[in-house]
Protein backbone atom coordinates (compact mmCIF):
# COMPACT_ATOMS: atom_id res chain seq x y z
CA UNK A 1 0.00 0.00 0.00
CA UNK A 2 1.65 3.29 -1.02
CA UNK A 3 1.79 5.88 1.70
CA UNK A 4 -0.19 8.82 0.40
CA UNK A 5 -1.19 11.70 2.53
CA UNK A 6 -1.90 14.17 -0.28
CA UNK A 7 -5.20 14.01 -2.09
CA UNK A 8 -3.38 14.66 -5.37
CA UNK A 9 -0.13 13.52 -6.85
CA UNK A 10 1.82 14.86 -9.76
CA UNK A 11 3.21 13.09 -12.76
CA UNK A 12 5.29 13.99 -15.78
CA UNK A 13 3.71 12.85 -19.04
CA UNK A 14 6.18 12.57 -21.93
CA UNK A 15 4.74 13.74 -25.24
CA UNK A 16 7.52 14.61 -27.72
CA UNK A 17 5.07 15.49 -30.45
CA UNK A 18 5.31 18.29 -32.99
CA UNK A 19 3.15 21.21 -31.96
CA UNK A 20 1.53 21.35 -35.38
CA UNK A 21 1.14 17.58 -35.77
CA UNK A 22 -2.65 17.90 -36.18
CA UNK A 23 -2.06 20.18 -39.16
CA UNK A 24 0.42 17.69 -40.57
CA UNK A 25 -2.08 14.86 -40.28
CA UNK A 26 -4.60 16.92 -42.21
CA UNK A 27 -1.93 17.79 -44.77
CA UNK A 28 -1.34 14.06 -45.30
CA UNK A 29 -5.07 13.61 -46.00
CA UNK A 30 -4.95 16.45 -48.53
CA UNK A 31 -2.03 14.78 -50.26
CA UNK A 32 -3.89 11.49 -50.42
CA UNK A 33 -6.91 13.19 -51.93
CA UNK A 34 -4.78 14.97 -54.55
CA UNK A 35 -3.00 11.72 -55.43
CA UNK A 36 -6.28 9.88 -55.71
CA UNK A 37 -7.44 12.43 -58.30
CA UNK A 38 -4.04 12.39 -60.04
CA UNK A 39 -3.50 16.08 -59.40
CA UNK A 40 0.02 17.47 -58.93
CA UNK A 41 0.08 20.45 -56.63
CA UNK A 42 2.37 23.31 -55.74
CA UNK A 43 2.21 25.75 -52.82
CA UNK A 44 3.44 29.21 -53.81
CA UNK A 45 4.72 31.35 -50.95
CA UNK A 46 6.23 34.84 -50.98
CA UNK A 47 6.06 38.21 -49.32
CA UNK A 48 3.33 40.63 -50.49
CA UNK A 49 4.25 42.15 -53.83
CA UNK A 50 6.84 39.57 -54.85
CA UNK A 51 4.75 38.74 -57.92
CA UNK A 52 2.90 35.57 -56.91
CA UNK A 53 -0.17 36.17 -59.05
CA UNK A 54 1.85 37.29 -62.11
CA UNK A 55 4.06 34.23 -61.71
CA UNK A 56 1.07 31.92 -61.47
CA UNK A 57 -0.57 33.48 -64.52
CA UNK A 58 2.63 33.12 -66.56
CA UNK A 59 2.97 29.52 -65.45
CA UNK A 60 -0.56 28.38 -66.21
CA UNK A 61 -0.65 30.20 -69.55
CA UNK A 62 2.62 28.58 -70.61
CA UNK A 63 1.29 25.14 -69.68
CA UNK A 64 -2.27 25.69 -70.95
CA UNK A 65 -1.82 23.51 -74.04
CA UNK A 66 -0.70 20.56 -71.88
CA UNK A 67 -2.46 20.80 -68.53
CA UNK A 68 -5.68 22.05 -67.03
CA UNK A 69 -4.66 24.02 -63.98
CA UNK A 70 -6.79 25.01 -61.01
CA UNK A 71 -5.80 27.75 -58.61
CA UNK A 72 -6.68 28.11 -54.96
CA UNK A 73 -6.15 31.64 -53.73
CA UNK A 74 -5.52 32.36 -50.07
CA UNK A 75 -6.42 35.88 -49.10
CA UNK A 76 -6.77 37.61 -45.77
CA UNK A 77 -9.66 39.74 -46.99
CA UNK A 78 -12.76 38.86 -49.03
CA UNK A 79 -11.52 40.46 -52.25
CA UNK A 80 -11.48 38.46 -55.47
CA UNK A 81 -8.89 40.50 -57.37
CA UNK A 82 -6.45 37.60 -57.73
CA UNK A 83 -9.11 34.93 -58.30
CA UNK A 84 -10.70 37.09 -61.01
CA UNK A 85 -7.41 37.23 -62.91
CA UNK A 86 -7.28 33.43 -62.94
CA UNK A 87 -10.87 32.89 -64.08
CA UNK A 88 -10.25 35.51 -66.79
CA UNK A 89 -7.82 33.07 -68.45
CA UNK A 90 -10.40 30.28 -68.30
CA UNK A 91 -9.05 28.23 -65.41
CA UNK A 92 -11.01 27.26 -62.31
CA UNK A 93 -10.20 29.38 -59.27
CA UNK A 94 -11.33 28.98 -55.70
CA UNK A 95 -10.78 31.70 -53.17
CA UNK A 96 -10.20 30.95 -49.51
CA UNK A 97 -10.65 33.89 -47.20
CA UNK A 98 -8.52 33.24 -44.15
CA UNK A 99 -10.50 35.75 -42.10
CA UNK A 100 -7.42 37.78 -41.31
CA UNK A 101 -5.14 34.83 -40.64
CA UNK A 102 -1.66 35.30 -42.02
CA UNK A 103 -1.30 31.89 -43.65
CA UNK A 104 -3.18 28.97 -45.13
CA UNK A 105 -3.30 25.79 -43.12
CA UNK A 106 -4.18 22.25 -44.12
CA UNK A 107 -7.78 22.55 -42.93
CA UNK A 108 -8.34 25.66 -45.05
CA UNK A 109 -6.85 23.90 -48.06
CA UNK A 110 -9.19 20.96 -47.43
CA UNK A 111 -12.14 23.36 -47.72
CA UNK A 112 -10.68 24.71 -50.95
CA UNK A 113 -10.20 21.21 -52.38
CA UNK A 114 -13.88 20.44 -51.76
CA UNK A 115 -14.82 23.31 -54.07
CA UNK A 116 -12.25 22.53 -56.76
CA UNK A 117 -13.24 20.18 -59.64
CA UNK A 118 -10.26 17.88 -59.04
CA UNK A 119 -11.20 15.41 -61.78
CA UNK A 120 -11.00 18.19 -64.36
CA UNK A 121 -7.52 19.42 -63.56
CA UNK A 122 -3.96 18.05 -63.78
CA UNK A 123 -2.18 20.73 -61.80
CA UNK A 124 -3.24 22.63 -58.72
CA UNK A 125 -1.50 25.86 -57.78
CA UNK A 126 -2.10 27.14 -54.27
CA UNK A 127 -1.33 30.82 -53.76
CA UNK A 128 -0.55 31.24 -50.10
CA UNK A 129 -1.04 34.46 -48.16
CA UNK A 130 1.73 37.00 -48.78
CA UNK A 131 4.00 36.50 -45.78
CA UNK A 132 7.49 35.08 -45.20
CA UNK A 133 6.98 33.89 -41.63
CA UNK A 134 3.72 32.11 -40.98
CA UNK A 135 3.19 29.97 -44.11
CA UNK A 136 6.55 28.29 -43.44
CA UNK A 137 5.17 26.54 -40.37
CA UNK A 138 2.01 25.06 -41.88
CA UNK A 139 2.30 22.13 -44.28
CA UNK A 140 -0.62 21.96 -46.72
CA UNK A 141 -0.04 18.56 -48.30
CA UNK A 142 1.03 19.91 -51.69
CA UNK A 143 3.73 18.04 -53.63
CA UNK A 144 6.20 20.89 -53.79
CA UNK A 145 6.68 24.16 -51.94
CA UNK A 146 7.78 27.11 -54.06
CA UNK A 147 9.19 30.33 -52.65
CA UNK A 148 9.33 33.49 -54.73
CA UNK A 149 11.92 36.04 -53.69
CA UNK A 150 12.03 39.28 -55.62
CA UNK A 151 14.92 41.64 -56.22
CA UNK A 152 13.42 44.80 -54.63
CA UNK A 153 12.89 42.95 -51.34
CA UNK A 154 16.64 42.95 -50.77
CA UNK A 155 19.41 40.38 -50.60
CA UNK A 156 19.17 39.80 -46.83
CA UNK A 157 15.91 37.86 -46.77
CA UNK A 158 17.39 34.35 -46.32
CA UNK A 159 19.23 35.69 -43.26
CA UNK A 160 16.14 37.29 -41.77
CA UNK A 161 13.57 34.60 -42.61
CA UNK A 162 15.53 31.33 -42.40
CA UNK A 163 12.54 29.08 -41.66
CA UNK A 164 10.84 29.61 -45.01
CA UNK A 165 14.09 29.01 -46.92
CA UNK A 166 14.64 25.77 -44.99
CA UNK A 167 11.38 24.19 -46.08
CA UNK A 168 11.04 24.86 -49.80
CA UNK A 169 11.75 22.67 -52.83
CA UNK A 170 12.12 25.42 -55.44
CA UNK A 171 13.23 29.03 -55.29
CA UNK A 172 12.13 31.59 -57.86
CA UNK A 173 14.07 34.87 -57.95
CA UNK A 174 11.61 37.23 -59.60
CA UNK A 175 12.05 40.71 -61.10
CA UNK A 176 15.65 40.10 -62.23
CA UNK A 177 15.04 42.80 -64.86
CA UNK A 178 15.36 45.28 -61.95
CA UNK A 179 18.90 44.17 -61.03
CA UNK A 180 20.56 47.15 -62.79
CA UNK A 181 18.49 49.59 -60.74
CA UNK A 182 18.49 48.03 -57.26
CA UNK A 183 21.34 47.35 -54.87
CA UNK A 184 21.14 43.58 -54.59
CA UNK A 185 24.20 41.41 -54.01
CA UNK A 186 23.29 38.15 -55.69
CA UNK A 187 26.32 36.31 -54.27
CA UNK A 188 25.39 37.31 -50.71
CA UNK A 189 21.76 36.30 -51.28
CA UNK A 190 22.69 32.95 -52.78
CA UNK A 191 25.20 32.24 -50.04
CA UNK A 192 22.43 32.56 -47.45
CA UNK A 193 20.16 30.29 -49.45
CA UNK A 194 22.92 27.72 -49.91
CA UNK A 195 23.63 27.56 -46.18
CA UNK A 196 19.97 26.99 -45.32
CA UNK A 197 18.97 24.72 -48.17
CA UNK A 198 22.00 23.31 -50.03
CA UNK A 199 21.50 22.65 -53.73
CA UNK A 200 18.03 24.26 -53.79
CA UNK A 201 16.63 24.31 -57.33
CA UNK A 202 16.59 27.99 -58.29
CA UNK A 203 15.17 29.88 -61.27
CA UNK A 204 15.97 33.58 -61.76
CA UNK A 205 13.07 35.01 -63.78
CA UNK A 206 11.23 38.15 -64.74
CA UNK A 207 7.48 38.00 -65.15
CA UNK A 208 7.70 41.37 -66.95
CA UNK A 209 10.19 40.41 -69.66
CA UNK A 210 9.56 36.66 -69.56
CA UNK A 211 13.26 35.98 -69.00
CA UNK A 212 13.86 32.63 -67.29
CA UNK A 213 10.21 31.63 -67.30
CA UNK A 214 10.60 28.84 -69.92
CA UNK A 215 13.26 27.08 -67.80
CA UNK A 216 10.96 27.03 -64.78
CA UNK A 217 7.96 25.97 -66.85
CA UNK A 218 9.77 23.06 -68.45
CA UNK A 219 11.08 21.93 -65.04
CA UNK A 220 7.54 21.98 -63.64
CA UNK A 221 6.13 20.27 -66.73
CA UNK A 222 8.57 17.42 -66.26
CA UNK A 223 7.62 17.08 -62.61
CA UNK A 224 3.90 16.97 -63.43
CA UNK A 225 4.41 14.44 -66.21
CA UNK A 226 6.65 12.24 -64.06
CA UNK A 227 4.05 12.26 -61.30
CA UNK A 228 1.35 11.31 -63.80
CA UNK A 229 3.36 8.21 -64.78
CA UNK A 230 3.47 6.98 -61.19
CA UNK A 231 1.11 4.10 -60.45
CA UNK A 232 -2.21 5.31 -59.07
CA UNK A 233 -2.80 5.13 -55.33
CA UNK A 234 -6.17 3.48 -55.76
CA UNK A 235 -7.06 0.57 -58.07
CA UNK A 236 -9.55 0.95 -60.89
CA UNK A 237 -7.86 3.80 -62.74
CA UNK A 238 -7.60 3.10 -66.48
CA UNK B 1 1.19 36.35 -36.56
CA UNK B 2 0.53 32.65 -36.40
CA UNK B 3 1.04 32.45 -32.65
CA UNK B 4 -2.68 32.05 -31.95
CA UNK B 5 -2.87 28.98 -34.19
CA UNK B 6 0.28 27.61 -32.58
CA UNK B 7 -1.08 28.25 -29.08
CA UNK B 8 -4.35 26.50 -29.92
CA UNK B 9 -2.38 23.51 -31.16
CA UNK B 10 -0.38 23.37 -27.92
CA UNK B 11 -3.62 23.43 -25.93
CA UNK B 12 -5.25 20.68 -28.01
CA UNK B 13 -2.20 18.47 -27.73
CA UNK B 14 -1.81 19.00 -23.97
CA UNK B 15 -5.51 18.38 -23.31
CA UNK B 16 -5.47 15.20 -25.36
CA UNK B 17 -2.53 13.73 -23.41
CA UNK B 18 -3.84 15.03 -20.08
CA UNK B 19 -7.20 13.30 -20.60
CA UNK B 20 -5.48 10.06 -21.57
CA UNK B 21 -3.51 10.25 -18.33
CA UNK B 22 -6.71 11.05 -16.41
CA UNK B 23 -5.24 14.30 -15.16
CA UNK B 24 -7.20 16.63 -12.95
CA UNK B 25 -5.21 19.52 -14.22
CA UNK B 26 -2.04 20.41 -16.08
CA UNK B 27 0.47 22.50 -14.14
CA UNK B 28 3.43 22.84 -16.51
CA UNK B 29 4.17 22.43 -20.20
CA UNK B 30 7.67 22.02 -21.60
CA UNK B 31 8.20 23.24 -25.16
CA UNK B 32 11.33 22.77 -27.24
CA UNK B 33 11.73 25.48 -29.86
CA UNK B 34 14.69 25.72 -32.23
CA UNK B 35 16.15 29.12 -33.01
CA UNK B 36 15.31 28.72 -36.68
CA UNK B 37 11.60 28.37 -35.91
CA UNK B 38 9.87 31.70 -35.97
CA UNK B 39 7.70 32.01 -32.91
CA UNK B 40 7.36 34.80 -30.37
CA UNK B 41 7.30 33.42 -26.82
CA UNK B 42 5.55 36.46 -25.35
CA UNK B 43 2.69 36.22 -27.82
CA UNK B 44 2.19 32.53 -27.13
CA UNK B 45 2.16 33.29 -23.41
CA UNK B 46 -0.40 36.05 -23.92
CA UNK B 47 -2.74 33.84 -25.94
CA UNK B 48 -2.17 30.95 -23.55
CA UNK B 49 -3.62 32.78 -20.59
CA UNK B 50 -6.70 33.67 -22.63
CA UNK B 51 -7.49 30.38 -24.29
CA UNK B 52 -6.54 28.01 -21.47
CA UNK B 53 -9.27 29.42 -19.22
CA UNK B 54 -11.84 26.82 -18.35
CA UNK B 55 -9.65 23.95 -19.59
CA UNK B 56 -7.47 21.40 -17.81
CA UNK B 57 -4.57 23.75 -18.55
CA UNK B 58 -5.98 26.79 -16.79
CA UNK B 59 -3.31 28.41 -14.63
CA UNK B 60 -0.53 26.25 -16.03
CA UNK B 61 2.93 27.54 -16.86
CA UNK B 62 4.62 27.39 -20.25
CA UNK B 63 8.35 26.66 -20.25
CA UNK B 64 10.19 27.47 -23.45
CA UNK B 65 13.48 25.73 -24.02
CA UNK B 66 15.19 27.49 -26.89
CA UNK B 67 17.58 25.25 -28.82
CA UNK B 68 20.38 27.11 -30.60
CA UNK B 69 20.97 26.66 -34.32
CA UNK B 70 23.95 24.35 -34.92
CA UNK B 71 25.75 23.96 -38.21
CA UNK B 72 28.49 21.70 -39.49
CA UNK B 73 30.93 22.85 -42.15
CA UNK B 74 31.16 20.37 -45.01
CA UNK B 75 34.62 21.63 -45.99
CA UNK B 76 36.55 21.68 -42.68
CA UNK B 77 34.01 19.55 -40.69
CA UNK B 78 34.04 22.17 -37.92
CA UNK B 79 30.83 22.62 -35.98
CA UNK B 80 29.51 25.98 -34.83
CA UNK B 81 26.55 27.58 -33.12
CA UNK B 82 24.77 30.67 -34.39
CA UNK B 83 24.55 33.46 -31.85
CA UNK B 84 22.61 35.77 -34.08
CA UNK B 85 22.62 36.07 -37.82
CA UNK B 86 23.33 33.22 -40.17
CA UNK B 87 27.05 33.27 -40.99
CA UNK B 88 29.43 31.08 -43.01
CA UNK B 89 31.85 28.74 -41.21
CA UNK B 90 33.83 30.93 -38.77
CA UNK B 91 36.87 28.66 -39.11
CA UNK B 92 37.36 28.43 -42.87
CA UNK B 93 34.75 30.82 -44.29
CA UNK B 94 32.96 28.19 -46.35
CA UNK B 95 29.24 28.49 -46.97
CA UNK B 96 28.99 24.76 -47.72
CA UNK B 97 27.36 24.03 -44.41
CA UNK B 98 24.55 21.89 -43.09
CA UNK B 99 22.10 22.84 -40.37
CA UNK B 100 22.10 20.02 -37.81
CA UNK B 101 19.82 21.57 -35.19
CA UNK B 102 17.50 24.53 -34.79
CA UNK B 103 14.27 23.49 -36.52
CA UNK B 104 12.75 21.90 -33.39
CA UNK B 105 9.15 22.80 -32.68
CA UNK B 106 7.54 20.35 -30.30
CA UNK B 107 5.83 19.76 -26.99
CA UNK B 108 8.23 17.65 -24.98
CA UNK B 109 6.17 16.84 -21.88
CA UNK B 110 3.56 18.07 -19.45
CA UNK B 111 3.35 17.97 -15.69
CA UNK B 112 -0.06 16.94 -14.42
CA UNK B 113 -1.92 16.53 -11.16
CA UNK B 114 -3.94 13.40 -10.58
CA UNK B 115 -6.46 12.55 -7.97
CA UNK B 116 -4.63 10.60 -5.25
CA UNK B 117 -7.80 8.77 -4.21
CA UNK B 118 -7.63 6.65 -7.28
CA UNK B 119 -5.67 3.42 -6.87
CA UNK B 120 -2.03 4.18 -7.64
CA UNK B 121 -0.90 2.44 -10.77
CA UNK B 122 2.57 0.93 -10.74
CA UNK B 123 2.71 0.31 -14.48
Amino acid sequence: MPLKTNSTNTARVPIVEKILSANEQMAALNRAQLDQHRVFSINVMASPGAGKTSFILQTIKALASRFRTGVIEGDTAPVTIDADKITAVGMPAVQINTGGDCHLDAVMLRDGLLQMPLDEIDLLVVENVGNLICPAAFALGTHINVLIASIPEGDDKPYKYPAIYRGVDVLIINKVDLLPYVRFNMDYFRQGVEMLNPGLVTFPISCTTGEGVPAWVSWLQERVETAALMPPETPGDN
Amino acid sequence: MHELAVTESILNLAEQYARQAQAQRVTDLYLIIGRLSSIVDDSVQFYWELISQGTLCEGSKLHFQRVPARLICLDCTGEYTLDGELVPCPTCGSSKVKVTSGDQFYLDSIEIEKNGDAPASQS
